[in-house]
Protein backbone atom coordinates (compact mmCIF):
# COMPACT_ATOMS: atom_id res chain seq x y z
CA UNK A 1 0.00 0.00 0.00
CA UNK A 2 1.39 3.22 -1.36
CA UNK A 3 1.83 6.59 1.43
CA UNK A 4 -0.84 8.57 -0.15
CA UNK A 5 -3.61 5.92 -0.46
CA UNK A 6 -2.63 4.93 3.48
CA UNK A 7 -2.96 8.40 4.89
CA UNK A 8 -6.23 8.78 2.81
CA UNK A 9 -7.89 5.89 4.32
CA UNK A 10 -5.93 7.71 7.71
CA UNK A 11 -8.40 10.87 6.91
CA UNK A 12 -11.38 9.01 5.88
CA UNK A 13 -10.98 7.21 9.77
CA UNK A 14 -10.40 10.16 11.07
CA UNK A 15 -13.46 11.88 9.45
CA UNK A 16 -15.67 8.93 10.42
CA UNK A 17 -14.46 9.05 14.12
CA UNK A 18 -14.92 12.71 14.00
CA UNK A 19 -18.43 12.54 13.11
CA UNK A 20 -19.58 9.57 15.45
CA UNK A 21 -18.33 12.03 18.09
CA UNK A 22 -19.85 15.27 16.97
CA UNK A 23 -21.92 16.04 19.68
CA UNK A 24 -25.44 17.82 18.34
CA UNK A 25 -27.19 20.38 20.62
CA UNK A 26 -29.03 18.78 23.05
CA UNK A 27 -31.43 21.02 21.47
CA UNK A 28 -32.53 19.25 18.50
CA UNK A 29 -31.61 15.98 19.96
CA UNK A 30 -35.81 15.31 18.98
CA UNK A 31 -36.30 11.98 17.53
CA UNK A 32 -37.01 12.34 13.85
CA UNK A 33 -40.92 12.86 13.22
CA UNK A 34 -41.29 14.32 16.90
CA UNK A 35 -42.46 17.64 17.22
CA UNK A 36 -41.09 19.96 19.64
CA UNK A 37 -43.73 22.66 20.89
CA UNK A 38 -42.41 25.70 22.57
CA UNK A 39 -45.42 27.83 24.06
CA UNK A 40 -46.04 31.02 26.15
CA UNK A 41 -48.00 33.94 26.84
CA UNK A 42 -46.84 37.72 27.13
CA UNK A 43 -49.11 40.45 28.90
CA UNK A 44 -47.13 43.80 28.51
CA UNK A 45 -48.82 46.37 30.49
CA UNK A 46 -47.88 50.16 30.18
CA UNK A 47 -48.33 52.94 32.93
CA UNK A 48 -50.94 55.56 33.22
CA UNK A 49 -53.85 53.47 31.12
CA UNK A 50 -51.70 53.47 27.81
CA UNK A 51 -51.11 50.57 25.67
CA UNK A 52 -51.83 46.82 26.71
CA UNK A 53 -50.99 43.57 25.24
CA UNK A 54 -51.42 39.89 25.59
CA UNK A 55 -49.84 37.64 23.23
CA UNK A 56 -49.88 34.03 23.27
CA UNK A 57 -46.96 32.49 20.55
CA UNK A 58 -46.98 28.91 19.62
CA UNK A 59 -43.88 27.30 18.16
CA UNK A 60 -43.43 24.00 16.25
CA UNK A 61 -40.21 22.53 15.05
CA UNK A 62 -39.48 18.88 13.58
CA UNK A 63 -36.87 17.30 11.90
CA UNK A 64 -38.09 16.07 8.88
CA UNK A 65 -35.29 14.05 7.93
CA UNK A 66 -31.78 14.03 8.96
CA UNK A 67 -30.49 17.66 9.36
CA UNK A 68 -33.66 19.26 7.88
CA UNK A 69 -35.34 20.98 10.55
CA UNK A 70 -39.10 22.88 9.62
CA UNK A 71 -40.17 25.44 11.99
CA UNK A 72 -43.76 27.41 12.25
CA UNK A 73 -44.59 29.82 14.60
CA UNK A 74 -47.68 31.48 15.04
CA UNK A 75 -48.53 34.91 17.12
CA UNK A 76 -51.53 36.58 17.82
CA UNK A 77 -51.89 40.04 19.98
CA UNK A 78 -54.60 41.90 20.92
CA UNK A 79 -53.39 45.19 21.99
CA UNK A 80 -55.65 48.00 24.06
CA UNK A 81 -55.06 51.29 25.62
CA UNK A 82 -54.51 54.38 24.83
CA UNK A 83 -51.43 55.90 22.65
CA UNK A 84 -49.33 59.14 22.36
CA UNK A 85 -50.91 61.20 19.06
CA UNK A 86 -47.93 63.24 18.85
CA UNK A 87 -49.29 66.66 20.29
CA UNK A 88 -48.13 68.67 23.16
CA UNK A 89 -50.01 68.75 26.34
CA UNK A 90 -51.11 71.95 27.72
CA UNK A 91 -52.94 74.05 30.31
CA UNK A 92 -56.00 73.95 28.71
CA UNK A 93 -58.11 70.62 26.97
CA UNK A 94 -57.52 70.07 24.16
CA UNK A 95 -59.79 67.97 21.34
CA UNK A 96 -59.13 65.47 18.53
CA UNK A 97 -61.14 63.97 15.82
CA UNK A 98 -60.43 60.31 15.67
CA UNK A 99 -58.52 58.40 12.64
CA UNK A 100 -61.93 57.77 11.19
CA UNK A 101 -62.68 61.37 10.67
CA UNK A 102 -66.25 60.72 12.34
CA UNK A 103 -65.41 61.02 15.99
CA UNK A 104 -63.33 63.03 18.42
CA UNK A 105 -62.25 62.54 22.18
CA UNK A 106 -61.04 65.45 24.36
CA UNK A 107 -57.73 65.15 26.51
CA UNK A 108 -58.19 67.70 29.57
CA UNK A 109 -55.46 69.93 30.46
CA UNK A 110 -52.47 69.34 31.76
CA UNK A 111 -52.44 65.61 30.52
CA UNK A 112 -50.42 63.97 27.35
CA UNK A 113 -52.90 63.79 24.40
CA UNK A 114 -53.56 60.22 24.18
CA UNK A 115 -55.18 58.23 21.09
CA UNK A 116 -58.11 56.22 23.37
CA UNK A 117 -59.45 55.00 20.25
CA UNK A 118 -56.44 52.67 19.68
CA UNK A 119 -57.36 49.16 19.00
CA UNK A 120 -55.56 46.40 17.45
CA UNK A 121 -54.96 42.79 17.15
CA UNK A 122 -52.51 40.77 14.97
CA UNK A 123 -52.08 37.78 13.07
CA UNK A 124 -48.72 36.52 12.62
CA UNK A 125 -46.90 33.45 11.36
CA UNK A 126 -43.52 32.84 10.87
CA UNK A 127 -41.85 29.64 8.76
CA UNK A 128 -38.15 28.25 8.61
CA UNK A 129 -36.82 25.93 6.56
CA UNK A 130 -33.49 24.24 7.25
CA UNK A 131 -31.99 22.16 5.08
CA UNK A 132 -28.40 20.71 4.91
CA UNK A 133 -26.38 21.19 1.08
CA UNK A 134 -23.83 18.71 2.83
CA UNK A 135 -22.10 17.96 6.17
CA UNK A 136 -20.94 21.47 6.72
CA UNK A 137 -23.34 23.85 4.42
CA UNK A 138 -26.92 24.61 4.50
CA UNK A 139 -29.77 26.98 3.54
CA UNK A 140 -31.99 28.92 5.41
CA UNK A 141 -35.46 29.78 3.76
CA UNK A 142 -37.86 31.76 5.44
CA UNK A 143 -41.33 33.44 5.41
CA UNK A 144 -43.29 35.34 6.96
CA UNK A 145 -46.56 37.12 7.57
CA UNK A 146 -48.30 39.68 9.68
CA UNK A 147 -52.21 40.53 9.37
CA UNK A 148 -53.83 43.85 11.00
CA UNK A 149 -56.97 45.48 10.15
CA UNK A 150 -54.74 48.47 8.90
CA UNK A 151 -51.43 46.41 7.84
CA UNK A 152 -50.38 43.28 6.08
CA UNK A 153 -46.90 41.93 6.11
CA UNK A 154 -45.51 39.50 3.91
CA UNK A 155 -41.79 38.56 3.78
CA UNK A 156 -39.35 36.21 2.06
CA UNK A 157 -35.84 35.22 3.24
CA UNK A 158 -32.55 33.14 1.86
CA UNK A 159 -29.44 32.60 4.14
CA UNK A 160 -26.43 30.23 3.37
CA UNK A 161 -24.14 29.20 6.42
CA UNK A 162 -21.23 26.65 5.92
CA UNK A 163 -19.19 25.60 9.29
CA UNK A 164 -15.53 25.63 8.90
CA UNK A 165 -12.44 25.14 11.06
CA UNK A 166 -13.91 21.68 12.45
CA UNK A 167 -16.91 23.20 13.00
CA UNK A 168 -15.94 25.79 15.08
CA UNK A 169 -16.58 28.70 12.47
CA UNK A 170 -19.62 29.01 10.97
CA UNK A 171 -20.10 32.13 8.32
CA UNK A 172 -23.50 33.17 6.98
CA UNK A 173 -24.79 35.19 4.56
CA UNK A 174 -28.71 36.11 3.89
CA UNK A 175 -31.04 38.41 2.36
CA UNK A 176 -35.23 38.92 2.35
CA UNK A 177 -37.71 41.30 0.65
CA UNK A 178 -40.55 42.17 2.91
CA UNK A 179 -43.70 43.83 1.61
CA UNK A 180 -45.83 46.04 3.83
CA UNK A 181 -49.56 47.28 2.82
CA UNK A 182 -50.87 49.70 4.95
CA UNK A 183 -54.08 50.51 4.73
CA UNK A 184 -54.91 53.08 7.73
CA UNK A 185 -58.37 53.60 8.94
CA UNK A 186 -60.02 56.15 7.30
CA UNK A 187 -57.00 56.24 4.92
CA UNK A 188 -53.68 57.63 4.87
CA UNK A 189 -53.48 61.42 6.02
CA UNK A 190 -52.35 64.04 3.82
CA UNK A 191 -48.84 64.94 4.96
CA UNK A 192 -48.59 68.09 6.75
CA UNK A 193 -52.99 68.47 6.29
CA UNK A 194 -54.34 70.21 9.04
CA UNK A 195 -56.52 68.04 11.37
CA UNK A 196 -59.91 68.55 10.44
CA UNK A 197 -63.15 68.38 12.63
CA UNK A 198 -65.41 65.19 12.60
CA UNK A 199 -67.64 66.10 9.40
CA UNK A 200 -65.19 68.15 7.40
CA UNK A 201 -63.61 66.42 4.41
CA UNK A 202 -60.08 65.55 5.30
CA UNK A 203 -57.64 65.59 2.66
CA UNK A 204 -56.36 61.32 2.55
CA UNK A 205 -54.10 59.85 -0.28
CA UNK A 206 -55.82 56.21 0.19
CA UNK A 207 -53.85 53.33 0.84
CA UNK A 208 -49.94 53.25 0.63
CA UNK A 209 -47.30 50.53 0.89
CA UNK A 210 -43.78 49.81 1.40
CA UNK A 211 -40.40 48.01 0.18
CA UNK A 212 -38.23 46.91 2.73
CA UNK A 213 -34.45 44.45 1.46
CA UNK A 214 -32.56 43.26 4.09
CA UNK A 215 -28.96 41.89 3.66
CA UNK A 216 -26.48 39.92 6.42
CA UNK A 217 -23.18 38.33 7.05
CA UNK A 218 -22.31 36.87 9.99
CA UNK A 219 -19.60 34.75 11.79
CA UNK A 220 -19.73 32.88 15.33
CA UNK A 221 -16.63 31.28 16.69
CA UNK A 222 -15.69 28.95 19.12
CA UNK A 223 -13.44 30.89 21.45
CA UNK A 224 -12.82 27.60 23.40
CA UNK A 225 -15.01 24.79 25.46
CA UNK A 226 -17.05 27.26 27.15
CA UNK A 227 -16.93 30.62 25.39
CA UNK A 228 -18.96 30.71 21.86
CA UNK A 229 -19.31 34.34 20.22
CA UNK A 230 -21.01 36.03 17.41
CA UNK A 231 -20.94 38.86 14.89
CA UNK A 232 -23.70 40.34 12.59
CA UNK A 233 -23.05 42.92 9.83
CA UNK A 234 -26.65 44.15 8.67
CA UNK A 235 -27.88 46.37 6.55
CA UNK A 236 -31.49 47.35 5.87
CA UNK A 237 -32.74 49.47 2.63
CA UNK A 238 -36.81 50.62 2.90
CA UNK A 239 -38.52 52.52 0.27
CA UNK A 240 -42.06 53.80 0.92
CA UNK A 241 -44.64 54.71 3.15
CA UNK A 242 -42.94 55.59 6.63
CA UNK A 243 -45.20 58.03 8.54
CA UNK A 244 -47.50 57.09 11.07
CA UNK A 245 -50.83 57.98 9.89
CA UNK A 246 -52.15 58.52 13.63
CA UNK A 247 -49.65 60.66 14.41
CA UNK A 248 -50.09 64.43 14.46
CA UNK A 249 -48.13 68.22 15.72
CA UNK A 250 -49.68 70.21 17.32
CA UNK A 251 -49.38 74.21 15.89
CA UNK A 252 -47.91 76.34 18.97
CA UNK A 253 -48.57 80.00 19.57
CA UNK A 254 -44.87 81.74 18.48
CA UNK A 255 -45.22 83.78 21.84
CA UNK A 256 -47.22 81.83 24.17
CA UNK A 257 -46.85 78.39 23.52
CA UNK A 258 -50.23 77.31 23.52
CA UNK A 259 -52.20 75.35 21.55
CA UNK A 260 -53.80 77.19 18.60
CA UNK A 261 -56.08 74.82 18.35
CA UNK A 262 -54.40 73.64 14.17
CA UNK A 263 -53.02 69.92 14.62
CA UNK A 264 -51.12 68.86 11.24
CA UNK A 265 -50.59 65.01 10.22
CA UNK A 266 -46.81 64.35 10.06
CA UNK A 267 -44.67 63.63 7.37
CA UNK A 268 -41.43 61.82 7.44
CA UNK A 269 -39.06 61.01 4.41
CA UNK A 270 -40.10 57.78 1.89
CA UNK A 271 -37.02 55.70 2.33
CA UNK A 272 -34.63 54.50 5.16
CA UNK A 273 -31.47 52.85 5.46
CA UNK A 274 -30.12 50.91 8.60
CA UNK A 275 -26.96 49.24 9.64
CA UNK A 276 -26.60 47.30 12.07
CA UNK A 277 -23.61 45.49 14.19
CA UNK A 278 -24.66 42.84 16.29
CA UNK A 279 -21.91 41.22 19.05
CA UNK A 280 -23.39 38.34 21.35
CA UNK A 281 -21.25 35.97 23.26
CA UNK A 282 -21.76 33.03 25.07
CA UNK A 283 -19.89 31.72 28.14
CA UNK A 284 -20.59 28.82 30.43
CA UNK A 285 -18.79 29.13 34.08
CA UNK A 286 -18.60 25.65 36.02
CA UNK A 287 -22.44 25.97 36.64
CA UNK A 288 -23.82 28.94 35.01
CA UNK A 289 -23.88 30.82 31.82
CA UNK A 290 -23.65 34.35 31.00
CA UNK A 291 -25.21 35.95 27.74
CA UNK A 292 -23.85 39.28 26.81
CA UNK A 293 -25.06 41.35 23.57
CA UNK A 294 -24.27 44.58 22.55
CA UNK A 295 -25.51 46.09 19.42
CA UNK A 296 -24.97 49.76 17.22
CA UNK A 297 -27.13 51.27 14.92
CA UNK A 298 -27.62 54.23 12.94
CA UNK A 299 -29.78 54.90 9.79
CA UNK A 300 -29.89 58.20 7.66
CA UNK A 301 -32.61 59.15 9.46
CA UNK A 302 -29.85 60.53 11.94
CA UNK A 303 -30.71 57.70 14.71
CA UNK A 304 -27.69 56.19 16.32
CA UNK A 305 -27.98 53.68 19.08
CA UNK A 306 -26.47 51.36 21.47
CA UNK A 307 -27.94 48.71 23.15
CA UNK A 308 -26.12 46.24 25.55
CA UNK A 309 -28.16 42.94 27.11
CA UNK A 310 -26.94 41.18 30.16
CA UNK A 311 -28.41 37.54 31.38
CA UNK A 312 -26.83 35.52 33.68
CA UNK A 313 -28.15 32.08 34.06
CA UNK A 314 -27.71 30.68 37.90
CA UNK A 315 -28.39 27.23 38.12
CA UNK A 316 -30.19 26.81 41.54
CA UNK A 317 -30.18 23.15 40.93
CA UNK A 318 -29.71 20.75 38.31
CA UNK A 319 -33.13 21.10 36.96
CA UNK A 320 -34.06 25.12 38.17
CA UNK A 321 -32.79 28.12 37.40
CA UNK A 322 -32.89 32.14 37.79
CA UNK A 323 -32.05 34.35 35.54
CA UNK A 324 -31.79 38.14 36.02
CA UNK A 325 -31.47 40.18 33.24
CA UNK A 326 -30.70 44.01 32.86
CA UNK A 327 -31.14 45.64 28.94
CA UNK A 328 -29.89 49.04 28.38
CA UNK A 329 -30.76 51.06 25.14
CA UNK A 330 -29.91 54.98 24.52
CA UNK A 331 -30.92 56.44 21.12
CA UNK A 332 -30.68 59.79 19.40
CA UNK A 333 -33.29 61.72 17.57
CA UNK A 334 -33.94 61.28 14.31
CA UNK A 335 -33.22 64.78 12.43
CA UNK A 336 -36.63 65.77 11.88
CA UNK A 337 -37.60 65.14 15.25
CA UNK A 338 -39.94 68.28 16.79
CA UNK A 339 -41.94 68.11 20.02
CA UNK A 340 -44.25 71.30 17.91
CA UNK A 341 -44.21 73.26 14.99
CA UNK A 342 -44.64 77.33 15.75
CA UNK A 343 -47.88 78.91 14.22
CA UNK A 344 -45.11 80.77 12.08
CA UNK A 345 -43.66 77.73 10.33
CA UNK A 346 -47.35 77.05 9.02
CA UNK A 347 -46.37 78.98 5.76
CA UNK A 348 -42.95 77.79 5.52
CA UNK A 349 -42.63 74.00 6.93
CA UNK A 350 -40.06 71.90 7.55
CA UNK A 351 -39.60 69.57 4.71
CA UNK A 352 -39.96 66.44 7.37
CA UNK A 353 -41.27 66.39 10.86
CA UNK A 354 -42.87 64.23 13.40
CA UNK A 355 -43.31 64.35 17.29
CA UNK A 356 -43.56 60.48 17.85
CA UNK A 357 -41.55 60.28 20.66
CA UNK A 358 -39.82 57.03 19.39
CA UNK A 359 -38.29 59.13 17.52
CA UNK A 360 -36.82 61.19 20.12
CA UNK A 361 -33.92 61.14 22.15
CA UNK A 362 -34.31 58.89 25.34
CA UNK A 363 -32.78 56.18 27.34
CA UNK A 364 -34.10 52.99 28.17
CA UNK A 365 -33.71 50.75 30.95
CA UNK A 366 -34.53 46.98 30.95
CA UNK A 367 -34.62 45.31 34.56
CA UNK A 368 -36.10 41.93 34.88
CA UNK A 369 -35.71 37.84 36.26
CA UNK A 370 -36.80 34.62 34.89
CA UNK A 371 -37.43 31.67 36.54
CA UNK A 372 -37.05 28.16 34.51
CA UNK A 373 -37.86 24.49 35.69
CA UNK A 374 -37.58 21.21 34.11
CA UNK A 375 -40.68 19.01 34.67
CA UNK A 376 -39.31 15.68 33.09
CA UNK A 377 -39.75 14.13 29.91
CA UNK A 378 -38.57 16.66 28.28
CA UNK A 379 -40.94 19.15 29.42
CA UNK A 380 -39.65 22.69 30.34
CA UNK A 381 -41.44 25.72 32.50
CA UNK A 382 -40.44 29.14 32.68
CA UNK A 383 -41.67 32.64 33.86
CA UNK A 384 -39.87 35.97 33.40
CA UNK A 385 -41.13 39.79 34.71
CA UNK A 386 -39.63 42.50 33.52
CA UNK A 387 -39.70 46.41 34.41
CA UNK A 388 -38.91 48.78 31.29
CA UNK A 389 -38.40 52.21 31.56
CA UNK A 390 -38.49 55.09 29.07
CA UNK A 391 -36.95 58.48 29.75
CA UNK A 392 -36.55 61.53 27.44
CA UNK A 393 -35.52 65.02 28.01
CA UNK A 394 -38.85 66.59 29.69
CA UNK A 395 -37.34 69.87 28.77
CA UNK A 396 -35.56 70.25 25.63
CA UNK A 397 -33.53 73.76 25.26
CA UNK A 398 -35.87 74.92 22.98
CA UNK A 399 -39.13 75.44 24.76
CA UNK A 400 -40.60 78.04 26.14
CA UNK A 401 -43.77 79.98 27.29
CA UNK A 402 -45.81 77.11 28.25
CA UNK A 403 -43.98 74.47 27.60
CA UNK A 404 -41.81 75.26 30.65
CA UNK A 405 -44.90 74.09 32.96
CA UNK A 406 -45.15 70.97 31.09
CA UNK A 407 -43.25 67.48 30.28
CA UNK A 408 -42.41 67.17 27.06
CA UNK A 409 -40.96 63.50 27.47
CA UNK A 410 -43.26 62.28 29.75
CA UNK A 411 -41.52 58.66 31.67
CA UNK A 412 -42.84 55.61 30.04
CA UNK A 413 -43.25 52.54 32.69
CA UNK A 414 -43.94 49.14 31.10
CA UNK A 415 -44.12 45.82 32.82
CA UNK A 416 -43.47 42.49 31.12
CA UNK A 417 -44.52 39.39 32.23
CA UNK A 418 -44.14 35.61 30.29
CA UNK A 419 -45.39 32.20 31.19
CA UNK A 420 -43.54 29.82 28.62
CA UNK A 421 -44.55 25.53 28.61
CA UNK A 422 -42.33 23.11 26.38
CA UNK A 423 -42.72 19.76 25.42
CA UNK A 424 -42.07 16.90 22.74
CA UNK A 425 -44.77 15.83 21.39
CA UNK B 1 -24.91 57.68 32.63
CA UNK B 2 -24.87 56.29 28.75
CA UNK B 3 -21.13 55.89 28.73
CA UNK B 4 -21.35 54.84 32.33
CA UNK B 5 -23.28 51.54 30.90
CA UNK B 6 -20.90 50.91 28.10
CA UNK B 7 -17.82 51.53 30.32
CA UNK B 8 -19.30 48.67 32.82
CA UNK B 9 -20.29 46.43 29.85
CA UNK B 10 -16.54 46.94 28.39
CA UNK B 11 -14.87 46.16 31.51
CA UNK B 12 -17.24 42.98 32.02
CA UNK B 13 -16.51 41.88 28.56
CA UNK B 14 -12.69 42.42 29.09
CA UNK B 15 -13.22 40.08 32.84
CA UNK B 16 -14.89 37.50 30.86
CA UNK B 17 -12.69 37.43 27.69
CA UNK B 18 -9.27 37.63 29.75
CA UNK B 19 -9.49 33.63 30.38
CA UNK B 20 -9.98 33.09 27.21
CA UNK B 21 -7.21 32.01 24.77
CA UNK B 22 -8.68 30.57 21.61
CA UNK B 23 -8.09 27.05 20.81
CA UNK B 24 -9.79 24.88 18.59
CA UNK B 25 -12.51 22.75 20.04
CA UNK B 26 -12.26 19.04 19.36
CA UNK B 27 -16.00 17.34 18.46
CA UNK B 28 -15.40 15.29 21.75
CA UNK B 29 -14.93 18.59 23.55
CA UNK B 30 -18.24 20.24 22.87
CA UNK B 31 -20.04 18.72 26.02
CA UNK B 32 -20.81 22.34 27.56
CA UNK B 33 -20.84 24.04 24.12
CA UNK B 34 -24.07 21.37 23.06
CA UNK B 35 -26.17 21.87 26.37
CA UNK B 36 -29.37 24.46 25.45
CA UNK B 37 -28.04 26.98 27.45
CA UNK B 38 -25.15 28.13 25.94
CA UNK B 39 -26.80 28.24 22.04
CA UNK B 40 -26.37 31.96 21.52
CA UNK B 41 -30.09 32.40 21.28
CA UNK B 42 -30.86 29.66 23.94
CA UNK B 43 -34.88 31.01 23.95
CA UNK B 44 -36.22 31.57 20.51
CA UNK B 45 -39.86 32.47 21.85
CA UNK B 46 -38.91 34.95 23.83
CA UNK B 47 -36.26 36.20 22.00
CA UNK B 48 -38.93 37.06 19.17
CA UNK B 49 -41.47 38.51 21.93
CA UNK B 50 -38.48 41.25 22.91
CA UNK B 51 -37.89 41.88 19.07
CA UNK B 52 -41.74 42.56 18.78
CA UNK B 53 -41.77 44.56 22.28
CA UNK B 54 -38.36 46.94 21.54
CA UNK B 55 -39.47 47.07 17.64
CA UNK B 56 -42.92 48.82 18.75
CA UNK B 57 -41.29 51.09 21.22
CA UNK B 58 -37.84 52.12 19.75
CA UNK B 59 -36.81 53.69 16.71
CA UNK B 60 -34.08 50.33 16.28
CA UNK B 61 -34.32 47.26 15.35
CA UNK B 62 -32.88 44.47 13.84
CA UNK B 63 -29.50 42.86 13.78
CA UNK B 64 -29.95 39.14 14.92
CA UNK B 65 -31.35 37.83 11.50
CA UNK B 66 -33.37 39.23 8.40
CA UNK B 67 -37.27 39.87 7.43
CA UNK B 68 -40.36 39.34 9.21
CA UNK B 69 -41.44 42.12 11.83
CA UNK B 70 -43.48 44.26 9.38
CA UNK B 71 -46.48 45.51 12.01
CA UNK B 72 -48.02 48.81 12.03
CA UNK B 73 -46.81 49.02 15.63
CA UNK B 74 -43.90 50.69 14.41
Amino acid sequence: MSYSSSKKIRDSLSLACCSLLQVAPEASATPIGDVSIDSAVLIYSESDNRVSLIEPVVKLKTELKEDQFLSVQLVFDALTGASPNGAQASNVAQTFTSPSGVGEYTTPANELPLDSTFRDSRFAMAATLESPIDRLQKNIYSLSLSAEHDWNSLSAGYTYSKDLNLRNTTVMTGASLTYDAISPVGGAPVEFAQMLAPGFSQPKDGKKDRNTIDFIAGISQVLNRSTITQLNYSVSQSDGYHNDPYKILSLLDDTSALPTGNYLYEKRPDNRQRHIIYWKTAHHFTDDVINIAYRYYQDDWGIVSHTADLKYRYELSAKSFLQPHIRFYSQTAADFYRHSLLASEASALPDFASADFRLGEFNSTTIGLKYGRELGNNRHFSSRLEVMQQSGNSQPADAFGEQLNQDLYPDLTAIILQFSYSFIW
Amino acid sequence: MTKLYFSGLFILLLFITSGCEMQPVKPWERGTLAKPSMQLTPDEVENALDEHIYFSKEASTGGQGIGGGGCGCN
